[in-house]
């Protein structure tokens, strides 16, 4: 192994040297790397080149804000405002100690919070510094330039009208998402179709330029609701105070267009701040119009006297007894407050007379007559509002009433409906007798509508209404100035699984004005007062005749009874 | 009499070496995000390097010769230094205080290695006996393992190899080489029992870069994308996007040549690697006609060490070696480093130009 030629150091020999060792090696390791150039910048550019492009290219999506929520007449009731969210890359962040405490400052951090949620964060690329902060502020953070902060666009919902229309209007969560209420219903329509954008984004975590590509987010649309925000606020403010005053437990004031069966104001109490809801028991959330039924008692009583007059077998001053105001339907006693003696159909109405209504119902209605009366007027169905969560009502078939449930039901016992339900039914009152569909948005398509009683006995029915609401009726506390009104009281007891309470009761008004040429009808119920009176006439009355006070002087809907000032003075009780 | 002659200056490897030191400068400038301050830095310290290799070829051989040993041992003593009060940069002791200047020994070694065992090899007939290789390698080993104690794995196995290059020229038998081959196979394991957990971690990502590709193997990733994404031509000169954006690191120092590869593709490659080449052909040249042993060994372990140095770096940045922190050769932005490696051509042109020529 020690001959010539194999040392580096005995040149001029021939023979595997190690200077020629020496030189195929290196030749070799020279091939072997330009095979491995060839590789790399030849056969794998393709793949290597998309490999650049995808970590230092990125598609990005772009939010846009979603739609407004505006009254009929532009109203803001939800917006979105912009607001930045800070956010840091924790792996660059770390490695670049020394801005810590420029970063702690700009964003108001206690320096141990930031190293302890820094510390927690660190096999992460994603931690909120501060969300929802001021875009100008977020700019000025920006503006520090600290390695791996960076800011994203999002909107926040803000609603201007905060409780007033909060349990209508709904609310979203943080993905901008309805859950509720008018957000949750047209959701697809406010929200906005997302933008992209590419950007070339560098080692650092940080988009640096907006390339091409880019495909701008479109905001969602705005949704003109039928709501006028001054009706709107009038209603919530008097059914809070009515509420309140009575130390009742809920509420629903429902104020429609007569002519068109849009919706001018929807208020529910309790309701909620919707700009700061978090800490909100979520039964505030409903929209009780929609969505809790009642037994509305003698607020229904109209819709079976005016069956009644259609079927022809009783006029308006037909003549009932109703002493000695109660009387047996087999077992069951149906009573009135009063024994109000020999009284025509108008005072039966005006008195609210249960055994007049009953006895009229026995005497001239069938049982499937009353039903399909019912379910014409809208009942035990949806209202089809497009509100979620509505409820249909309930009513039992025809065939398996008794006798008393026929009778009980001429009053407004036995059957379970929504405010608006009611509140849409007495529209038949005030359009002539055509029932329309209702609508919460602005200027609905008009509908023929379904004729539900004659012209005739619609007439007659404004007029007992309107005696009703009279000095002379249970409603004489829903008069309002200058304006002929009609409507009616209910007071009806509140029942759960174990039956009737006996002093829990929900009062309810419902009623339309003008009464020569119906333009608003309003339906008020006040749910388990517990002071200060529990009766419709005292309740929810006074609460019809402030909103319909306000709503028409809003609407400027002209006088029809421009002299009763004096003559109301002194024969009102409250 | 040229110029060059008169400043024993070999003109082709200086050629080389100014085209090198171009390309470096027009790299670096892209790499560094077209800092014209950071170029200039380059260029200040390219310039200090070609001084110190001139001067360093004025001085014949023989003094270095003379002044092997104790130049060996002050390095050897310098590492000590280090291991006892050396700097922690890094989360490694590398570095010693010297005043301002921070110098670390461990690059010295490169230099003193082939230096020190080439005068051992030099004192005696070659081929050199087994005892004395032994003896040789127990010399290597002082400085093997002081450096590797830093720890700095990476320039242990430099001036291991420095040092088995010289052995390797001296004239080993083959037959010992294939024993030392096979007792390294069989220590292999023991080795990587001792080894640091982001040393194995660096080689198992050579095999397998996608297993952490945000940690271990972001590097090489990197790298591999760099490269690859030049394809044959380049994407041309400022164009290199691993580099602007920040997706490479460290891309003026030891990945300074995939930002080259980025921008000048394939041919540009294959053009710095024959410039490469050149140099190490060049420096073999000058060993075949160096007239002593010294000299001669001296010379032939300095052009292949030049050699190793720019295929870990190019090997490591294309993915078939693990990443250690090589530099490039001129190429990468670097202190110490530099200066050592214009000090090894210092040394072969004073080989070359102080021949004592026969006419």
């Amino acid at each position: 192994m020690t001959g010539p030629g194999h040392y580096f150091i005995v040149t001029g020999q021939t023979g595997f040297g190690r200077s020629a060792f020496v030189m195929t090696l290196m030749l070799l390791s020279l091939a072997l790397m330009a095979v491995r150039a060839f590789y790399l910048q030849v056969l794998d550019a393709p793949f290597l080149r998309h490999a650049a492009r995808r970590e230092a290219i990125e598609t990005v999506q772009q939010e846009g804000h979603r739609g407004m929520i505006v009254d009929r007449h532009g109203q803001p009731l939800a917006i979105s405002t912009p607001v930045d969210s800070l956010w840091a890359n924790p792996r660059i962040l770390l490695k670049e100690p020394a801005v810590w405490p420029r970063l702690t400052r700009a964003i108001g951090w206690r320096t141990a919070t930031f190293e302890k949620a820094l510390d927690a964060q660190r096999h992460e690329q994603f931690m909120y510094l501060r969300r929802e902060v001021d875009p100008r502020y977020a700019q000025r953070v920006l503006a520090l330039r600290i390695p791996g902060v960076a800011s994203q666009r999002e909107y926040r919902r803000y609603y201007p009208a905060g409780a007033v229309a909060a349990t209508l209007i709904g609310f979203t969560n943080i993905n901008d998402q309805g859950q509720d209420g008018v957000e949750l219903a047209y959701n697809s329509f406010l929200s906005p179709r997302r933008g992209r954008a590419i950007v070339v984004r560098d080692g650092l975590g940080g988009p640096i330029a907006v390339r091409r590509g880019r495909e701008p987010p479109r905001p969602g649309h705005t949704l003109v609701l039928s709501i006028d925000e001054r009706i709107q606020y009038l209603a919530y403010r008097e059914l809070l105070k009515a509420v309140r005053y009575h130390d009742a437990s809920s509420g629903s004031v429902i104020v429609l267009d007569a002519r068109t069966g849009e919706v001018l104001a929807l208020a529910n109490v309790p309701s909620f701040n919707p700009n700061t809801r978090s800490d909100l028991d979520s039964s505030y959330y409903r929209d009780r119009a929609v969505t809790d039924v009642l037994e509305p008692g003698s607020s229904l009583k109209p819709f079976t006297i005016a069956l009644a007059l259609q079927s022809g077998r009783i006029v308006p001053h037909t003549l009932i007894s109703t002493s000695p105001g109660s009387y047996w339907v087999g077992p069951d006693k149906i009573s009135d407050v009063g024994n109000f003696g020999l009284i025509d159909v108008s005072h039966v109405i005006a008195e609210s007379s249960n055994v007049g209504a009953s006895k009229i119902a026995l005497t001239t209605l069938t049982r499937r007559a009353m039903y399909r009366n019912f379910l014409r007027l809208g009942f035990a169905h949806s209202t089809h509002s497009g509100l979620p969560g509505e409820s249909s009502g309930f009513l039992s078939p025809p065939d398996t009433w008794e006798p008393i449930q026929k009778a009980t039901l001429s009053f407004g016992y036995g059957i379970s409906v929504t405010p608006m339900q009611m509140a849409r039914a007495y529209t038949v009152f005030a359009d002539g007798g055509i029932l329309r569909p209702i609508s919460i948005l602005k200027a609905p398509p008009q509908s023929p509508g379904r004729r539900v009683f004659s012209r005739t006995v619609v007439s007659e029915m404004r007029h007992m209404l309107e005696l009703a609401a009279s000095p002379v009726g249970t409603g004489a506390n829903a008069d309002v100035v200058n304006y002929r009104v009609a409507g009616k009281t209910g007071t009806a007891h509140i029942a759960d699984t174990k039956g009737y309470h006996r002093h829990r009761y929900v009062a309810s008004f419902g009623g339309f004005a003008p009464a020569s040429d119906p333009r608003l009808v309003v339906f008020v119920d006040v749910r388990d007062p517990r002071k200060h009176g529990y009766y419709g006439a005292q309740c929810a009355a006074p609460v019809f005749r402030k909103v319909m006070t306000g709503a028409l002087r809003i609407l400027n809907i002209p006088p029809d009874n421009p002299v009763t000032t004096m003559a109301r003075a002194h024969t009102r009780w409250s | 009499m040229t110029l060059f002659e008169r400043w024993h200056i070999d003109k082709s490897l200086f050629t080389a070496l100014a085209i090198l030191a171009a390309v470096s400068l027009v790299v670096l400038y892209s790499a560094s995000g077209e800092s014209l301050g950071f170029a200039l830095g380059d260029a200040a310290r390219l310039a200090i390097g070609f001084v110190v290799m001139i001067a360093i070829a004025q001085i014949p051989p023989e003094t270095y010769r003379r002044w092997s040993v104790p130049a060996f041992v002050i390095g050897v003593v310098g590492l000590a230094a280090v291991l006892g009060i050396g700097v922690v940069r890094f989360g490694a002791r590398r570095w010693v205080a010297l005043g301002p200047l921070s110098i670390q020994p461990s690059e010295f070694m490169k230099l003193l290695v082939p230096m020190v065992l080439s005068w051992f090899f030099s004192r005696s007939h070659l081929p050199p006996r087994l005892g004395r290789i032994i003896a040789a390698a127990l010399i290597l080993l002082v400085p093997v393992l002081l450096i590797a104690k830093e720890p700095d794995l990476g320039t242990a196995l430099v001036v291991l190899l420095s040092g088995v290059i010289v052995l390797f020229l001296a004239g080993i038998g083959w037959r010992t080489i294939a024993t030392v081959l096979m007792m390294g196979a069989a220590a292999a394991p023991v080795l990587w029992a001792h080894m640091h957990h982001y040393q194995r971690q660096r080689i198992y990502i050579l095999f397998h870069p996608q297993a952490d590709p945000l940690g271990a193997g972001y590097h090489a990733i990197q790298a591999m994308i760099a490269v690859g994404s030049g394809g044959l031509f380049g994407q041309g000169w400022l164009n290199s996007s691993q580099a602007h954006l920040h997706f490479l690191p460290d891309s003026t120092t030891d990945f300074a040549f995939a930002v080259f590869c980025q921008e000048f593709g394939l041919f540009g490659n294959l053009a710095l690697l024959g410039l490469y080449l050149f140099i190490v052909y060049r420096g073999l040249r000058i060993a075949f006609a160096a007239q002593d042993s010294y000299s001669r060994l001296l010379a032939g372990s300095l052009s292949i060490l030049f050699f190793f140095d720019v295929f870990i770096n190019m090997g490591m940045v294309a993915g078939i070696l693990p990443v250690v922190g090589v530099p490039l050769p001129l190429l990468s932005y670097g202190g110490t480093s530099l200066i050592i490696i214009m000090a090894g051509l210092g040394v072969l042109m004073s080989i070359y130009s102080h021949r004592r020529l026969v006419n």
